[in-house]
């Protein structure tokens, strides 16, 4: 199961010192939109490690959770738990988010990591190191003064991730960051988050492409009418899948 | 026709040889305008960021009025300051009726709503798209306010070309409030009415000019300020 050597926290929290985050704990999670339940009674724990995938047919609530879960949105009951704690300005604060369709200012590419910073507050001088740094990472050093709308849109995305990683954040949330990019900015995608895991930080991701979550995910939650129908270690669920959506999910069946 | 062609010559002289009378006309109005402009741009972007960003009761309201008073006739905008700054109304203290003082502030009422309305526009537009980004980010509503009005920035420039078009342009706020007064308060508006009314086609006819002129340098501003926007996709 979990690798014991990880302090409870997560691993980038308890590097900084700072107190833990994770693990994040949602209990009986409601979520309804014009009378109709998205997210119904949902219980989930994520854990401080790794890459967690959140799978599911269209229309499951994946990007709902996800936006539940980084507070973008708020619950119609139940809770939302970091370690125990409800969500404030100081945990959001350690959050990022990359949405599937990349969010740009107009602004030049290091200008949009520059204000991502200024946000956060961070001052000029350490603003200017990470924007470099960030810029790099992502291999957009040799575009960081074009016109940030002018990118292509592998370019874009990675762009966004670079401003995303730029806040150093202990948990990062993407929502389908690849859905409309080509293989090999895919790739690039897939290795900022494996990188990113590496460091320390918590990746929950939002796909659909199976060939993604196999790929990068060490747990799977398969998430079917705003339920969660399982939650495995990767390998135990791609071998055998216990829910019957899930199988006809994984088996490329339309899955109602 | 050869009285007209003559005015015409005339007008073309006055304007040719930078006729005193015609170039101090010409500062006045540009001189008003232009300030009426800028404090109408800094309580517009306020105003208009202000409604795009925080969520209050009556604020459709407000928005809804802000539309209407675009259209505000300027008579009306003239009107309402005459009232104020007459010797028996609220600032009749201040002694600003008939002064260039008084005109600035009757075009800020003009120009303030479309400059406004605009500006709440632009910002909301951005906003539609930016919304969850920045508040993933944790920008505060004044942050929000202030990074709609950078990145609206074209637009705004747009919006405030529209204002300092209208201002320009505009007669009877500037006729109330400043009463055309020879040296003091006459703009190229008042002129053109006054001089035609007295049969002085040509100086009607050289400032006539000189605010088409003005008129087509604002559009071509505009047009030049769209084209560059939309090469850097800031549109």
């Amino acid at each position: 199961m979990l690798d014991p050597t990880v302090p409870p926290g997560g691993l980038k929290a308890a590097l900084d010192g700072v107190r833990p985050l994770l693990p994040l704990e949602l209990r009986r999670l409601t979520y309804a939109a014009s009378g109709k339940r998205v997210i119904d009674r949902l219980d989930l724990t994520v854990e401080e490690r790794g890459i967690t995938a959140i799978m599911g047919p269209n229309g499951a609530g994946k990007s709902v959770l996800l936006r539940l879960m980084h507070g973008l949105i708020a619950p119609t009951s139940g809770e939302i738990l970091w370690a125990g704690k409800r969500m404030d300005r100081e945990l959001a604060r350690r959050q990022a988010m990359v949405f599937q369709k990349p969010v740009l200012l107009r602004r030049s590419a290091a200008g949009n990591i520059w204000h991502a910073l200024g946000l956060r507050g961070i001052d000029r001088g350490e603003r200017a190191i990470r924007v470099d740094g960030a810029l790099k990472l992502a291999g957009l050093e040799r575009l960081a003064s074009m016109p940030a709308r002018v990118l292509s849109g592998g370019e874009q995305q990675r762009l966004c991730l670079a401003r995303a990683l730029s806040l150093e954040p202990d948990v990062l949330f993407l929502d389908e960051p690849t859905a409309s990019l080509d293989p090999a900015s895919t790739l690039a995608i897939e290795g900022l988050l494996i990188a990113a895991q590496h460091r320390g930080i918590k990746v929950v991701v939002v796909t659909h492409d199976v060939g993604q979550a196999r790929r990068l995910a060490q747990d799977v939650v398969f998430l079917h009418h705003g339920r969660v129908t399982e939650h495995e270690e990767a390998k135990s669920f791609f071998a055998s899948p216990h829910s019957e959506p899930a199988r006809a999910f994984l088996a490329g069946g339309l899955v109602l | 026709m050869t009285g007209f062609i003559d005015a015409f010559h005339t007008a073309l002289r006055l304007i040719a040889t930078l006729d005193p009378q015609l170039i101090e006309i010409v500062l006045l109005s540009l001189q008003v305008s232009l300030l009426a402009v800028v404090a109408a741009s800094l309580i517009g972007f306020a105003l208009g960021g202000a409604l795009a960003v925080y969520r209050f009761p009556g604020r459709g309201m407000v928005t809804a009025v802000l539309s209407a008073l675009m259209g505000l006739p300027p008579v009306v905008a003239g009107l309402i300051v005459y009232l104020l700054l007459s010797n028996a109304g609220p600032l009749g203290v201040l002694q600003l009726l008939y002064t260039p003082t008084a005109m600035i502030v009757a075009q800020v009422i003009l120009v303030t709503p479309i400059i406004a309305a605009l500006t709440r526009q632009a910002c909301e537009d951005l906003l539609e798209e930016y919304d969850e980004q920045l508040r993933s980010l944790g920008a505060s509503s004044s942050a929000i306010i202030g990074t709609l009005l950078w990145d609206g920035r074209y637009r705004l420039i747009t919006a405030v070309l529209a204002g300092f078009g209208r201002a320009i342009a505009e007669v009877g706020a500037v006729m109330i409030v400043g009463g055309n007064i020879d040296h003091v308060t006459r703009t190229m508006t008042t002129a053109i009415a006054l001089e035609t009314s007295k049969g002085n086609i040509a100086l009607a006819l050289a400032l006539g000019i000189v605010l088409l002129v003005i008129a087509f340098a604002v559009n071509a501003a505009l047009m030049g300020v769209r084209r560059f926007a939309v090469r850097l996709a800031y549109a």
